[in-house]
């Protein structure tokens, strides 16, 4: 793998190339995305990237109402609720990422334990382009 | 390896000697400097054998945002101006939420050093002059980096603890409702709240407003078929709905600090604080439960192994419910309930004022209101009435009190704090 340190903005770069990375100890083999520099387990400042599967199962999620103002921009409101979850990723960390494919007007019908796959969401053009992590389920 | 929980020691032992705290509401002709000037006046007043401000060697005031609420920063030396303690020392404490504890702790600091004797700490905010888009976005500053970009707001990551919660423990929204029904019963009685009416008395005042409009009257049988219904009780971020979210508040708070062997020379009734804890935590992403909060549990195990006290032995507390869930949460990782069994006690009425371990008898952030700088000493201000039999109609019935707490949350758990405090 390339040599881009190991940050949150090459994390938000590789989403923006579809890739969604994570940073892996070669001491002690921790896993760790968003990425970080030093591991927390051992101490090791010895990392490698680390390409995530992308799979793992819903945690934890919200269908929001009222958002923030980015979240309106792209046309969710009270009528319109989004949903936003924490996933449990097969390699163990977990990660928060808008949740797509559920029907957020209806959170009983959003189950916990869901399998979920990865997606990229670019949003917005120019200067305002954003790539989002999301997941969905598989 | 020194885990810091149980060897640390208040070097000199400090006593609150007074307590002050502004109206909590939305209150369009006030601005920061008024509703301290408020809470300050009352303090001063709340010194039983008096007290000259001119004592005050140095004071730190808790503020989240009023940078961005109302374009004003540096509210160190504003309030030093206001309260006439310039030219000696006083600093702005910022820990979201939790901004005015951090004061609290700073002061404390300083008196069991011995770098100080009399010390000042409070808070302040002003957000009810921003719309609720604006303060959503104000108060988002204090998440985490990821959970901003992932579209959570406060209340979103609240909602999404409550799912995880529900999905462990088996509760429902229902018992997150038993808890908003007791803040509401609380509320009547603290002359302060930003909210003064039961659930009952909203449901009761939305049934005469339909009538009067010639409108169809809900029928509703009780408190929670109101709060299932969602023209009652829009959702926010589900499961959190309009009434498991405290309000948009300004207000402000204070307590005067003193080393303890001059506590009497200002009354015979102080509040020692004799342990206290702080904890910091990750996001949603990297914290180890969903269920609980790190943070709360290093904020306890400090504070109890500082007091030499154990749960058991904490009469009282008020805790940080700026959602439902957070109440829930807290009085686990404190370690008032065993973990997944708190919603069950909850039901059974043991944290109502007359049960057996009574939570947020001011009504809590849920009534109370929660203008951010302000809440930490706030929470304080009620244990000091509470501890001194002078809470009025919300006093505790039937008790003699003599240890109470308050565990205070800034962002979404990146920083906890539990404070424990005897009347002797």
């Amino acid at each position: 793998m390339e040599e881009r340190p190991f940050s949150d903005i090459s994390y938000r770069k590789f989403l923006e190339e579809e890739k969604f990375m994570g940073s892996r100890c070669r001491k002690c083999g921790q896993i760790y995305v968003p990425p970080r520099r030093f591991c927390l387990e051992c101490r090791s400042e010895d990392m490698e990237w680390h390409e995530m599967k992308g799979e793992g199962e819903l945690a934890a999620f919200t269908c929001i109402s009222i958002g923030p103002s980015f979240m309106i921009e792209e046309g969710y409101d009270r009528k319109n609720p989004y949903c936003t979850g924490v996933v449990t990723l097969v390699e163990g960390p977990r990660m928060v990422a808008r949740i797509e494919g559920v029907d957020a007007r209806n959170p009983e019908s959003i189950k916990i334990g869901t399998p979920m796959k990865v997606e990229f969401l670019h949003r917005g053009e120019g200067d305002k382009a954003r790539t989002f992590l999301a997941f969905r389920p598989a | 390896m020194m885990s810091g929980s149980s060897r640390r020691r208040i070097g000199r032992g400090v006593a609150i000697v007074g307590a002050g705290m502004s109206n909590f509401g939305m209150f369009p002709d006030r601005d920061s400097k008024d509703l301290f000037a408020e809470a300050f006046s009352e303090m001063l007043a709340s010194v039983d054998k008096g007290f000259d401000p001119a004592d005050i060697q140095a004071a730190w005031i808790g503020n989240f945002s009023n940078d961005f609420f109302v374009h004003q920063a540096h509210w160190g030396p504003i309030i030093a101006d206001l309260t006439g303690i310039v030219p000696r020392a006083v600093t702005r404490t910022e820990g979201a939420c939790a901004s005015s504890t951090l004061a609290m702790r700073d002061g404390l600091m300083a008196i069991a050093s011995g770098m100080y004797d009399i010390v000042l700490a409070g808070g302040v905010e002003e957000m009810s002059k921003c719309t609720t888009e604006e303060v959503t976005e104000g108060l988002a500053l204090a998440t985490s980096p990821y959970e901003g970009e992932a579209g959570y707001t406060f209340p979103g990551v609240f909602g999404a603890l409550a799912t995880a919660y529900f999905h462990k423990y088996g509760a429902g929204r229902e018992h997150l409702m038993n808890i908003t029904i007791k803040s509401h019963e609380n509320a009547p009685l603290n002359p302060k709240g930003q909210f003064k009416q039961t659930i009952r008395d909203l449901m009761e005042a939305r049934k005469a407003r339909a009538a009067k409009k010639g409108e169809p009257v809900p029928d509703w049988a009780d408190e929670k078929e109101a709060l299932f219904d969602p023209r009652f009780n829009p959702p926010v971020a589900w499961p959190m709905h309009l009434f498991d979210c405290c309000p948009i508040s300004d207000g402000a708070s204070c307590i005067l600090m003193v080393a303890e062997e001059l506590a009497k020379s200002f009354t015979d009734n102080p509040i020692y604080i004799v342990g206290f804890g702080q904890g910091s935590g990750r996001g949603l992403h990297a914290c180890p439960s969903l269920t609980s909060f790190e943070a709360n549990k290093q904020a306890a195990a400090e504070a109890y192994g500082m007091s030499g006290l154990t749960p058991k032995d904490v009469q009282f507390a008020e805790v940080h419910d700026c959602f439902s869930i957070a109440e829930l949460i807290h009085i686990e990782d404190l370690g008032f309930f065993p973990e997944g069994e708190g919603y069950k006690a909850i039901a059974e009425g043991e944290t109502r004022r007359e049960g057996r371990m009574p939570i947020n008898t001011s009504g809590g952030l849920k009534c109370k209101g929660h203008p951010v700088g302000a809440t930490g000493t706030a929470q304080m201000y009620e244990v000091w009435k509470q501890l001194r039999g002078e809470a009025g109609e919300r006093q505790i019935p039937g008790r003699d009190l003599y240890i109470g707490a308050t565990q205070n949350l800034g962002g979404t758990g990146g920083t906890c704090t539990f404070t424990i405090f005897e009347r002797r």
